[in-house]
């Protein structure tokens, strides 16, 4: 990793050809191909992926802009139809199906609605099984593909279709739940929360770890959406930045049950600027509701205290 | 040389597993079925076979990880019983749509609710319209030789769909009953090696499955679909004769007993069947022309040759171990009269109800059955169309 340059890592094969029907500016489809960089050229993968956006407008029947081998089958059900694939993978090779030289790896991709929610006991059940697969959740807080409904990912106080903003409702009552800590707590092999830095060295680093890790590994990766998020779209980048520098999205990893954080901002911003150029959060900024943005930053500072010991113990 | 044994049905379907040696099995227990993954996962333990077994958390996944697995190229299967089978439903769906030859024995137990272990066909019948290929047993022999002939049939290319091997629950598949085995290897010629086209672990070839398809291609998708199934006719039937060569055993879409002069049939399906005919030669030796229809073969549901086999009788009974809640009577009911009218066939039916959630089926049942057929058609007595048999007064 010591030889990490942007430019080398955006001249590797693409293995999600362009001319899918993501919007454009989508998070998800910029994490696919961050992720799928992490592999090596010489390797060969087959892909999961839920029921989601990055489903139903990469692989439109006859058409696919994915270069390996692909299977959608189901929204709730990503995880475990990869642990079919990497069983079938062992037993090919056992039988010797397949060559000494034929190294595939099982990479599978759903959005929070698939991996947070509805797919969560599928994902539960590979992660603890231990089979040899990436799970890579494109979390962007909503269920996108059908309209920007709420999910155990939104976070609170967002303004979602089903949670709307009115005279009575602020929005999403809850906070959001922790996956990543969730998964780690599932001792598997390798764990790690990333998004888009600006040289995307944190998220290639973590996905060829997560790759090339023996075992179950998941990656939790913000890919913010501007159409539920309602921000311009070209300032992508700035949101990551801005979810990372308040501490709302911080970068860490856990190996074997060690936690380590990747990044600590030299002074933490307020959440306010990462709240701040959202649509969905524009209520939060209106005379009388200063109060749930303390409420937001006080969940937010309590959720980095508690990484932070998790880092130090 | 065949093996004399006793065993169960679930012992005997366990039995032909380790015979075939399929490559993947995931399952997740359920009663009266859970004997399958037991003794699969202790044949792999032992390394009796190569199978990679995995101990999924739930039958949706179950059926999610045996399409994962039978997409990536390898020969799978998994066992299943009643609301494990209503779990998988939507993955049963996918498994047919994509294509995928999985074979699957499901041990017949009623549905929820009210919770029920015992047998009825309410699980397999609620699967009918889900694109599968349904074959059932009578006894543990048929159950052992239909799984047998499950992958040949399913992997054929002309129909390249998955199958459903089924068992009357306890009835079948805990009772130990005096069987024929065959020997290991002619089983595992006669069952071959999978090879198939095209996999995702094809080195070199990648494939994509699971579209998102518009509606300029989704139809012409379920019509190959429908084609297929449509092929699987002949072809469970050129499969029986090649078995029937190995074992001799022979097999068909269903088996007639005593139907050829017979004034009054009983169609049914699965253990029941074997009560049936022990009432038909009881009431043979009355002077009454009475015969036995069991259905093996459901899906493809063979009409044109169940209307063939029917129209000579003066009656019939439609046995239904399920209730459709359509308020006309049970899935045979509906399929078979429909099946004798589009063929031209009027003849009197009878449609009964019996055997819910294990509930007796005894042979005075079976008699009194023939003898309601008789009165209707010689005495003109009127006879409700939709009963229930042997239910609580």
């Amino acid at each position: 990793m010591s030889d990490y340059s942007l430019k080398t890592m955006m001249n590797k094969k693409e293995r999600l050809a362009p001319g899918h029907r993501m919007c454009a500016g989508c998070g998800a489809t910029i994490a696919v191909r961050a992720v799928l960089r992490g592999l090596h050229e010489e390797d060969q993968a087959v892909i999961g992926n839920a029921t989601g956006c990055l489903e139903v407008s990469s692989f439109m029947y006859p058409f696919t802009a994915w270069e390996d081998s692909y299977i959608h089958n189901a929204f709730e059900n990503a995880g475990a139809t990869l642990s079919g694939v990497e069983a079938a993978y062992k037993v090919l090779k056992k039988k010797g199906k397949l060559g000494e030289e034929d190294t595939f790896k099982f990479i599978t991709f759903g959005g929070d609605g698939g991996t947070y929610d509805i797919g969560f006991q599928s994902l539960s059940g590979a992660m603890e099984r231990g089979h040899d697969m990436v799970y890579v959740c494109y979390d962007n807080g909503a269920y996108m593909n059908t309209g920007i409904q709420r999910s155990s990912a939104t976070p609170i106080y967002a303004d979602t279709t089903t949670t709307p903003v009115g005279s009575r409702s602020n929005g999403k009552m809850q906070n959001r739940k922790d996956l990543a800590s969730i998964i780690a707590d599932h001792d598997v092999p390798y764990v790690a929360q990333t998004t888009f830095t600006s040289d995307f060295k944190d998220i290639h680093r973590k996905s060829e770890k997560a790759i090339y890790t023996e075992g179950a590994a998941f990656l939790n990766v913000m890919a913010p959406c501007p159409r539920g998020w309602r921000y311009d779209t070209p300032d992508i980048m700035n949101i990551c930045k801005l979810a990372v520098e308040t501490c709302y999205w911080p970068l860490f990893e856990v190996e074997h049950g060690k936690w380590t954080l990747s990044y600590e901002p030299k002074k933490k911003l307020p959440i306010e600027d990462f709240l701040r150029p959202q649509g969905r959060f524009k209520h939060l900024f209106k005379p009388g509701n200063e109060d749930l943005i303390v409420q937001f930053q006080k969940e937010v500072d309590r959720r980095w205290e508690d990484l932070l010991y998790k880092c130090n113990r | 040389m065949s093996i004399k044994e006793r065993m169960s049905g679930n012992e005997a379907v366990s039995y032909a597993i380790r015979q075939i040696n399929p490559d993947v099995m995931p399952a997740f227990p359920i009663t009266p079925s859970t004997e399958i993954p037991q003794m699969v996962s202790t044949f792999a333990a032992n390394g009796q076979v190569d199978t990679e077994f995995i101990p999924v958390e739930s039958e949706h996944s179950a059926m999610s990880a045996a399409i994962g697995a039978e997409a990536a190229g390898a020969r799978t299967m998994t066992a299943t019983s009643s609301v494990g089978l209503a779990l998988m439903w939507e993955e049963l769906l996918l498994a047919a749509s994509n294509r995928l030859p999985l074979a699957l024995a499901l041990v017949n137990r009623t549905l929820s609710g009210p919770i029920n272990i015992n047998c009825d066909h309410s699980d397999g019948m609620g699967a009918r319209d889900t694109g599968w290929i349904q074959i059932y047993a009578e006894n543990n022999q048929e159950a052992y030789d239909n799984f047998i002939q499950a992958f040949p049939i399913a992997e054929n290319p002309s129909v390249h769909l998955p199958i459903m091997i089924c068992q009357d629950g306890f009835i079948t598949s805990h009772a130990v009953e005096n069987i024929e085995l065959l020997e290991d290897e002619p089983v595992k010629k006669f069952v071959g090696e999978y090879n198939p086209e095209e996999f995702l672990l094809n080195p070199g070839k990648p494939i994509a499955v699971g579209p998102y398809s518009v509606s300029n291609y989704a139809m012409e998708a379920k019509k190959n679909q429908e084609d297929a199934m449509e092929n699987a006719k002949e072809v469970i039937l050129e499969v029986a004769k090649k078995f029937y060569k190995m074992s001799g055993r022979k097999y068909g879409l269903f088996e007639e007993y005593r139907t050829k002069d017979a004034d009054y049939i009983m169609l049914i399906m699965g253990s029941a069947a074997g009560t049936a005919k022990e009432a038909v030669d009881e009431l043979r030796e009355k002077g009454m022309k009475a015969g036995v229809l069991k259905l093996r073969v459901f899906r493809p549901f063979p009409e044109k040759e169940i209307a063939e086999a029917l129209k000579n009788c003066k009656a019939a009974a439609i046995m239904d171990r399920c209730e459709s809640y359509n308020g006309n009577g049970g899935p045979l009911g509906s399929e078979v009269t429909a099946g004798l009218y589009r063929n031209k066939v009027i003849i009197e039916t009878v449609n009964y109800i019996y055997g819910l959630a294990g509930r007796d089926f005894t042979v005075d049942h079976a008699k009194q059955i023939f003898d309601e057929l008789a009165g209707l058609v010689e005495e003109g007595k009127e006879v409700m169309q939709h009963q229930y048999i042997g239910l609580r007064k």
